[in-house]
């Protein structure tokens, strides 16, 4: 409250320094222990910041962002496929398709992703071939780092996107269901083109934060062999050594990436509130 | 489903005819064996306490909720049925959505699709459903707006109106697809007193254009001025149904006696 002229002399409040002097004694402290730790760290330690600096825009490391992008671009898109006809099992009236989709999402939520992605690296060994009615496959040939990869990323990521949907289909309200299916609408299309559209609004920010997790999570892979940004530095690391270097530069480019990717979100938000600002959801313009 | 007999369809002459009409949700029964006709052209309103079965029974009629006995005929069908040779067996999913556009439905709490215009909305199911041509469906929402007196709020949304001009695009969109029969679901319940009467005034234009309408609705004088027949529900069966002046002014059941003094 800012004192006015006609308050009385005897009513001005006084601020007391107390307060800033503690806080600018926790800020010293601060900027005492970062300064230390990156002493330690980058000023006494080893660290040969030439090697990083060549390694960081080699065409190993280009091919290793870009793997990384590729597998969180293709499973992020098909866990919101799979998420979405998860979600919708989830919330039909059919007991069986509830009861499979709860029990995929127990079974790929209760399981490590490391775990998952060996498995799926390893089909091979106990089912050589995939015999479909119209014809067979080697496993083999069709189990890559890369497919393997993507196999358990994009299985994997579904039965969390699948709940971040669900969360969104169910805070539209039922009423919307209702309306679209009294003009007519079948419950599919009342689901796709009345509610998903206004559900969109509560999905983006989780699935947003999501996306960013899982452009980490990648990294997992690289005990597959595949070569994306971790993989590519470790098997560089192998070959010369700079193990910790090797790290830096990995580190370095999830840290670009990550910061690019919150931006976009942050912006993609933005628009959204926009669009709310007065009033009227304009995502998706159906007609 | 229960397989009529042919006799059943001599029910008279109407678009709904509803015979011992009964639905539990699990073991709560809530309607207890309705009988209940709308002929066509009729404005028929079913009145009650609150809890007594009404909205369920309107949920019935288009298929929102489902019945476990007796006989809901809309036209010409059983609701939830279809032929099968000479059987009913239960409807498909696509012949409910055919059928539900044929019924015109306007909720409590308007129900507006809130990322589309009002023109958006009153058009919705010509476009989404009917397959209309957009430039066809535009012209015919238009026409539908200026009807409920909302032509310059075409573009406005949802949330840009106030709750009387919701409802009156509502019942635009309702009527759109020409349906053979109306159902509102105490659509005044929602809305401040002073915008009661501009939804009344559209609801009572469409009965002196012939509509056909079932309305549950407190609005007791309204039903006393334009109702062709009032049904009385007290906890799931009809205590008391016939012309206004009968069930509203000249009551004889007690139950229909009390609610009326109740909400005077
Ligand atoms: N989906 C439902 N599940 C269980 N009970 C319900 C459901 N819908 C309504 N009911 C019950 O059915 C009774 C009648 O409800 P309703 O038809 O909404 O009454 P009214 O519209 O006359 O107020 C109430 O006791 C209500 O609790
Ligand atoms: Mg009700």
């Amino acid at each position: 409250m800012s004192q006015t002229e006609t308050r009385a002399e005897d009513l001005l409040i006084h601020r007391r320094s107390g307060p800033r002097i503690v806080n600018a004694i926790i800020a010293v402290i601060a900027i005492i222990v970062v300064a230390v730790a990156v002493q330690v760290f980058i000023g006494t330690g080893r660290i040969r910041w030439d090697i990083v600096w060549t390694y960081m825009w080699s065409p190993a490391l280009f091919n290793g962002v870009g793997t990384t992008l590729m597998l969180t671009g293709v499973s992020l898109a098909g866990s919101i496929v799979l998420g979405t006809i998860l979600a919708a099992m989830l919330i039909s009236n059919n007991a069986v398709l509830k009861l499979i989709a709860s029990s995929y999402i127990w079974f790929f939520r209760g399981t490590p992703l490391l775990v998952q992605i060996v498995f799926w690296f390893n089909l091979g060994l106990f089912l050589p071939t995939i015999e479909l009615p119209w014809t067979s496959i080697n496993t083999n040939l069709l189990i890559t780092p890369t497919t393997a990869a993507l196999l358990g990323l994009l299985l994997n990521v579904s039965a969390f996107m699948c709940e971040v949907i669900r969360g969104g289909l169910i805070s539209v309200d039922k009423g919307q269901t209702e309306a679209a299916l009294s003009i007519g609408m079948t419950p599919v299309q009342a689901l796709l083109q009345i509610v998903l559209p206004q559900a969109v609004r509560v999905i983006l920010p989780t699935a947003g934060n999501l996306a960013i997790d899982l452009l980490k999570t990648t990294s997992l892979v690289y005990v597959i062999g595949t070569r994306e940004i971790m993989g590519s530095t470790q098997s560089i690391a192998a070959q010369t050594f700079y193990v910790i270097e090797m790290l830096v530069v990995a580190s370095l480019w999830y840290l670009i990436l990550v910061t690019v990717a919150t931006l976009l979100q942050a912006q993609l938000e933005k628009r959204l509130a926009r669009s709310q600002g007065a009033g009227p959801v304009q995502i998706g313009k159906v007609i | 489903m229960h397989n009529p007999s042919p006799a059943d369809r001599s029910f008279p002459d109407g678009i709904v005819r509803i015979r011992n009409l009964r639905k539990s949700f699990n073991e709560h029964e809530v309607l207890k064996g309705i009988d209940l006709n709308v002929r066509k052209g009729e404005a028929a309103f079913i009145i009650g306490a609150s809890g007594s079965g009404k909205s369920t029974l309107l949920r019935c009629v288009n298929s929102l909720e489902t019945y476990q006995a007796g006989e809901l005929w809309v036209e010409d069908y059983l609701v939830g049925a279809e032929r099968s040779g000479n059987r009913w067996v239960e409807a498909r999913a696509s012949t409910t959505a055919r059928r539900r556009s044929q019924i015109g439905m306007v909720f409590q709490r308007f129900n507006l699709f809130p990322n589309m215009t009002a023109l958006e909305n009153v058009i919705s199911g010509l476009v989404m459903v009917q397959k209309m041509p957009k430039a066809q469906a535009r012209e015919r929402g238009m026409d539908l707006l200026a009807k409920v007196g909302l032509a310059e709020r075409a573009g406005s949304y949802p949330s840009q109106l106030s709750g009387g001009q919701q409802q009156r695009v509502a019942i635009a969109r309702a009527i759109a697809a020409n349906p053979a029969v109306i159902l509102f679901d105490e659509p005044t319940s929602a809305l401040d007193p002073e915008l009661v009467g501009e939804v009344l005034s559209v609801m009572r234009e469409l009965i002196k254009e012939g509509m056909t309408m079932l309305i549950v609705t407190h609005e007791i004088s309204f039903a006393e001025e334009v109702g062709d027949s009032v049904y009385f529900i007290d906890k799931g069966v009809v205590a008391e149904h016939g012309s206004p002046q009968q069930v509203i002014r000249q009551p004889s059941h007690p139950r229909t006696i009390e609610f009326l003094a109740r909400i005077r």
